[in-house]
């Protein structure tokens, strides 16, 4: 038998324990049937958390990343599986391994230089104004001293790591929307 | 009664800031007490942030809700995205002592302490809860004789077992302060269903969480409404560009207004579109006001 590497055996051990909870499903659908998102994209709730324990290709599967969290599942799972929770840790265990999608990364890179994950730019700053607004809101845009405690926090969190780029991902441009 | 401090969040001061002055406007009328949050950041955004990593999001999420502790107030947040974040961060600190200590340590390294000793409330919530719709209605100048779709969006309901404000199958709280303003609520097809941005779908698939916004919209539009009112800046901003983009995705229209409860509510306080950044010199805008002046009871 192949040799599995030692990372991937942490991997497979981390994804099975934030599944166990899955184990109790019965396959009843009720899961994948309310999900909006199913409905329009590739994800089925139902299997993506059933696989979840025992298949780590779901770490690089874009359908982890098709959930909205808009809970309907975990509501109404008849045994109360907690549906949204497994796919926020999945999603984390497969950040932590640098599988982000580039856009995401990007949002992190906004987080940890502007301390919002969309700043404000001068189109906006000049609509406050005309609307009888401060050019700047009472947050961390107009009190430099608290940026700086955010960056600090999450340099003492090592959130940094979200936001490096890999090398072959390509550089996304700035959102200005 | 706590009084209250306006957690602003990004989206609402850095692309809608009509709903911040909108939001000050309806709260001094109302004589809600509630100061600026100074220094506060990103909630940090659940569909993100969250999902990479939970130590970083609670902790920054944290130090927004000790901010608010030592003001010894309440946070009011004006956002789903931000009421999930700071409402599920605050509970982890309540009931999680082990967690609370190790926010802590972060914490420590720039001077904060977290206690733990204050509530988290979203302003549909707290007008519901602290006000309800007959006192709301006792303050309407300007009733608003028009059919209204309501968004309830996700997170201000779900996951239930956090929210405690009942069921999310069939919720009416939201419904009650709108029909408390003079207007009708419609009921439509898929009602609760979401609007497609959370999740960071909105952020990395575009097109996709713009199909789940499409199926709503046009349910939306079955129902023959005059506009939308939403309690969220992230659906807010789904329902409303939204519309633009899937006009150049599908070539599908929509000309269906959106609003925050707190403009529906400022126009309902007497207050001119203008001063709650209900930008008329968009067409649907423009046409919505119109249909209010005309139904103006005397
Ligand atoms: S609703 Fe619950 S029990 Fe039914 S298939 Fe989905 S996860 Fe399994
Ligand atoms: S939370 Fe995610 S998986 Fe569950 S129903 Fe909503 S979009 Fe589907």
């Amino acid at each position: 038998m192949d040799k599995i590497p030692r990372e991937d055996i942490d991997i497979k051990k981390q994804l099975k324990e934030v599944s166990t909870n899955a184990l109790r499903c019965m396959q009843c659908g009720v899961c994948s049937s309310s999900c909006p998102s199913g409905r329009h994209t590739n994800l089925n709730i139902r299997k993506l958390v059933k696989n979840a324990g025992t298949n780590s290709d779901i770490l690089k599967s874009e359908e982890l990343w098709m959930c909205t969290t808009c809970y309907n599942c975990q509501e109404r799972c008849p045994r109360r599986i907690n549906i949204v929770d497994t796919v926020l840790e999945i999603r984390s265990i497969s950040a932590h391994q640098g599988i982000i999608l580039p856009e995401h990364r990007l949002v992190c890179q906004m987080l940890l230089k502007y301390g919002h994950a969309v700043p404000i730019n001068d189109k906006y700053k000049i609509k406050r104004v005309e609307i009888g607004l401060e050019e700047l809101p009472e947050t961390v845009h107009k009190y430099t001293d608290s940026l700086n405690e955010v960056k600090e926090l999450l340099t003492s969190c090592g959130f940094e790591r979200f936001a490096e780029n890999n090398t072959n991902e390509k550089q996304t441009t700035e959102i200005t929307e | 009664m706590k009084g209250l401090s306006l957690f602003l969040g990004c989206l609402v001061p850095n692309r809608y800031p009509g709903i911040e002055l909108a939001t000050k406007l309806c709260l001094a009328t109302l004589d809600i007490d509630c100061s600026d949050l100074p220094g506060a950041s990103c909630c940090p955004a659940p569909g993100v942030f969250r999902s990479f990593d939970k130590t970083s999001w609670l902790a920054l999420a944290s130090r927004n809700i000790v901010l608010s502790e030592e003001m010894e107030r309440d946070v009011l947040t004006i956002c789903n995205g931000c009421f999930s974040t700071l409402a599920d961060a605050n509970h982890i600190i309540q009931d999680d002592e082990k967690a609370k200590e190790e926010v802590n340590i972060h914490l420590q390294k720039i001077g904060r302490k977290i206690k733990g000793n204050i509530d988290v409330r979203h302003i549909i919530e707290y007008l519901y809860q602290e006000f309800g719709p007959e006192k709301i209605s006792s303050f309407v100048q300007r009733p608003l004789d028009i059919r209204i779709a309501v968004h309830y969006g996700c997170h201000l309901i779900k996951p239930t077992k956090e929210r405690g404000l009942g069921s999310s199958e069939r919720p009416v709280f939201f419904d009650e302060l709108i029909t408390a303003l003079g207007a009708t609520s419609v009921d439509y097809p898929d009602k609760m269903a979401c609007c497609g941005a959370g999740g960071g779908m909105r952020s990395a698939m575009k097109e996709k969480s713009l199909k789940m916004t499409e199926a709503k919209l046009a349910k939306i539009q079955e129902a023959d409404v005059d506009c939308i009112v939403n309690s969220c800046p992230f659906c807010h901003m789904q329902l409303d560009s939204g519309q633009d983009e899937i006009k150049e995705l599908s070539g599908t229209e929509f000309e269906i207004p959106v609003l925050h409860y707190t403009q529906l509510l400022g126009l309902a306080l007497g207050f001119p579109a203008e001063m709650l950044g209900i930008d008329i010199g968009i067409e649907k805008n423009r046409k919505l006001m119109e249909l209010l002046d005309s139904r103006v009871k005397p």
